[in-house]
């Protein structure tokens, strides 16, 4: 996993609630065995004028002009400014896969949904929380100012504006804040505790033997 | 101290506990599918890892798989990319060998959150995961049960533990006796209505009350499978008699001795008295409706007495705006009646509502009567090929077809439409499935989320119609 620990970048305002993983990436996009080629079909159903499947030119399809990814300011935008409940419905991972694969590194937003906000941490993409008021605030100067940037600090847990005039700190866990700034693989740290869990095993094993059968 | 259910489950399979909070958590049932494992699997190669325990996988093709063309063996799998997903799921269940693997064509395959209560490979007790949001369906049987992403199905593959968080309890409690005609799904839909899409976020729900308890396993299976809909990765009921009627015999669960020990361990299986929760909401089940979604979200949902709501009563600026793409979308105008909206497609299935009492109630609705006329396509997909077996011995699949419905093979379907069974742009749909996104059914497809009962009758009469008054 790529580490995270301090990132600048251009933001992007998706002005919508409850952005669903399906409009992360549709369905038909999710029969590909990998985890990287994704990006071109990142809200894809908004993104094109027509309806995308997976083998097409997406460079030659035509572009929905009123979707804000397509708005040149925003072209090289790398952190994307949310609304509330941002990644709800399925698990599909490919969500984080295709806002990575994007050339996303973080998304703000004042609450996300639990397996989303899970599987981003586990891919390099940081998920920050901030404030309902602070994310409205946000959303108006993104809009009033062009090439509007942030600079979030991991390990310093802060979104802050360009010129620091607004520093905003969000909340993270201990740990998923360790692996992701070291970009550690979680298997790996699990098995430092191989013998813990095969203990418990045996003694589940033990005790519920049908369970286990 | 007195523990919840979800504080039970949580203590019985941790593990460890780091100084954060963060936690390890045994997993004993792991079910897989064909969209969210090749990569899992991929990742143990790479990193020259073996799955800790090949013996808790459960795993079966579905998401993909076709529901008509079966004749033609996997050449009826026409799309070449979800042709190679279920291949590589055989290939991966060739080279390391599960516990149960229910490939396309077997007659026990279907879809995973069917199977696994079917199989009894799901028991009280249990953590179950599945890459799979829907896994919270599992936890009708008081299990802790939720779904994960593909790095977790790898993670619960190569050490049979999950990293994560102890979640908040919450309980929903459903008192009293529901309406005839209103089933589980009216339950959680208005549950959802209630406390919105991220209601249950950071919580793991129990259901309880009355009408909980009145429930059958179906019933509470519908209702635990759409705690992720609002919000909640996992939904549990305590084990009862209905819990434990319904699994004796199965293949997977304890026979002979082993039966009556796993019995007496169930039983504890519930909520203590003094029990605290952090969040509780009661709903009496006589005010409960038959509902029907109108938007884009599960949250967007009213009774089917009601009218599509006006955006400019809502006073939060984000949820009108929310109203007034959803209405776009839906093509519907504010204050339509829900029993004026016509529909062009009727589908019966899905994890939430594919199971054979939710066929026996939608066949009873549809005995004898047709498919309306402006209605082009009406199907109904069995949740497993023994769902659809069992249907088939009781004359369902007749009851139907004499109807005009089309009667397919088994699989997730037009639930998300990764198959070739989906919504044009446009067309208006009655489905028994769990989410009404934006383009969820098909490019521009319409979703109107109902129960079977709701959906059999809208099929018939063209539109909506108040199942309390079907005659």
């Amino acid at each position: 996993m790529d580490k995270f620990t301090v990132h600048n970048g251009v933001v992007v305002p998706l002005d919508r609630g409850n952005v669903d993983t399906d409009q992360i990436i549709p369905k038909q996009f999710l029969k590909s065995i990998k985890k990287t080629g994704y990006g071109p079909n990142l809200f894809d159903a908004w993104r094109y004028l027509d309806h995308g499947e997976p083998g097409m030119d997406h460079a030659r399809r035509p572009a929905n002009p009123n979707f804000v990814l397509n708005d040149p300011r925003y072209r090289e935008a790398t952190i994307l400014l949310a609304r509330r409940n941002f990644g709800c419905g399925s698990s599909r991972e490919h969500a984080p896969w295709a806002l990575l694969d994007y050339g996303f590194r973080c998304v703000i937003a004042p609450s996300f949904g639990d397996i989303f906000y899970n599987n981003s941490f586990k891919n390099g993409l940081l998920p920050v929380v901030l404030q309902e008021a602070e994310v409205d605030r946000l959303f108006y100067e993104c809009a009033s100012f062009p090439g509007f940037r942030f600079t979030v600090n991991l390990d310093a847990q802060t979104v802050s504006t360009a010129d620091r005039s607004q520093v905003m700190r969000f909340e993270v866990d201990t740990f998923r804040k360790y692996c992701l700034l070291n970009g550690l693989d979680e298997i790996a740290l699990t098995l430092q505790h191989k013998d813990k869990i095969q203990a418990f095993e045996a003694k589940r094993l033990q005790q519920f033997p049908w369970l286990m059968r | 101290m007195d523990r919840t259910l979800y504080d039970k489950l949580w203590d019985s399979h941790l593990v460890h506990t780091g100084e954060d909070g963060t936690a390890l958590i045994y997993i004993d049932r792991h079910l897989v599918h064909e969209v969210t494992s090749p990569q899992a699997f991929e990742g143990l190669k790479l990193a020259g890892r073996k799955p800790w325990r090949m013996e808790s996988v459960v795993a079966t093709a579905d998401h993909n798989t076709p529901t008509t063309g079966w004749e033609r063996g996997i050449n009826g799998i026409v799309d070449p990319t979800s042709r190679i997903q279920v291949e590589t799921l055989d290939a991966n269940m060739r080279e390391h060998r599960a516990k149960a693997y229910f490939p396309f064509l077997d007659k026990r395959q279907g879809i995973v959150h069917v199977i696994g209560p079917e199989q009894g490979a799901t028991l009280p007790g249990m953590t179950v995961v599945c890459g799979d949001s829907h896994t919270s369906t599992h936890g009708a049987f008081a299990c802790l049960a939720h779904g994960i992403g593909t790095s977790e199905v790898e993670h619960v593959l190569a050490t049979q533990c999950l990293v994560t968080r102890k979640m908040q309890n919450m309980r929903v409690n459903v008192e009293g006796t529901l309406a005839r005609g209103v089933t589980g799904k009216d339950v959680v839909l208005t549950i959802i209505g209630r406390i919105g899409t991220a209601g249950g976020s950071g919580h793991a729900v129990e259901f309880a009350g009355s009408a909980i308890r009145a429930l059958t396993m179906e019933g509470r299976m519908t209702v635990c499978n759409m705690a992720i809909e609002a919000g909640a990765r996992a939904g549990m009921v305590a084990v009862d008699d209905a819990t434990i009627d319904y699994l004796k015999g199965r293949p997977f669960a304890p026979a002979g001795p082993d039966w009556d020990v796993a019995v007496a361990y169930w039983r504890t299986l519930k909520c203590d008295a003094g029990a605290k929760f952090d969040r509780e909401i009661t709903l009496r089940a006589e005010e409960i409706l038959p509902q029907v979604s109108w938007g884009t979200s599960p949250e967007m949902v009213v009774s089917v007495d009601a009218e599509v709501p006006d955006p400019e009563r809502e006073k939060d600026a984000i949820k009108r705006e929310g109203m007034e793409r959803a209405l776009q979308y839906m093509g519907l105008k504010p204050r339509t009646k829900i029993t004026d909206i016509k529909l062009d497609k009727v589908f019966i299935g899905s994890c939430t509502n594919s199971r054979i009492e939710d066929l026996r109630i939608a066949a009873a609705v549809v005995k004898g009567r047709r498919v309306a006329p402006n209605v082009r396509l009406a199907m109904v997909v069995p949740g497993s090929g023994l769902v659809k077996a069992q249907a088939e011995r009781e004359g369902l699949d007749k009851v139907f077809k004499d109807a005009g419905f089309d009667w397919r093979q088994p699989g997730c379907s037009m639930c998300l439409a990764m198959n070739a069974d989906r919504l044009e742009p446009g067309e208006r749909c009655a489905s028994t499935s769990n989410r009404n996104f934006e383009g969820r059914q098909g490019d521009g497809g319409r979703t109107h989320l109902v129960s079977p009962a709701m959906a059999a009758a809208a099929a018939v009469s063209g539109h909506f119609v108040d199942i309390r008054q079907w005659r």
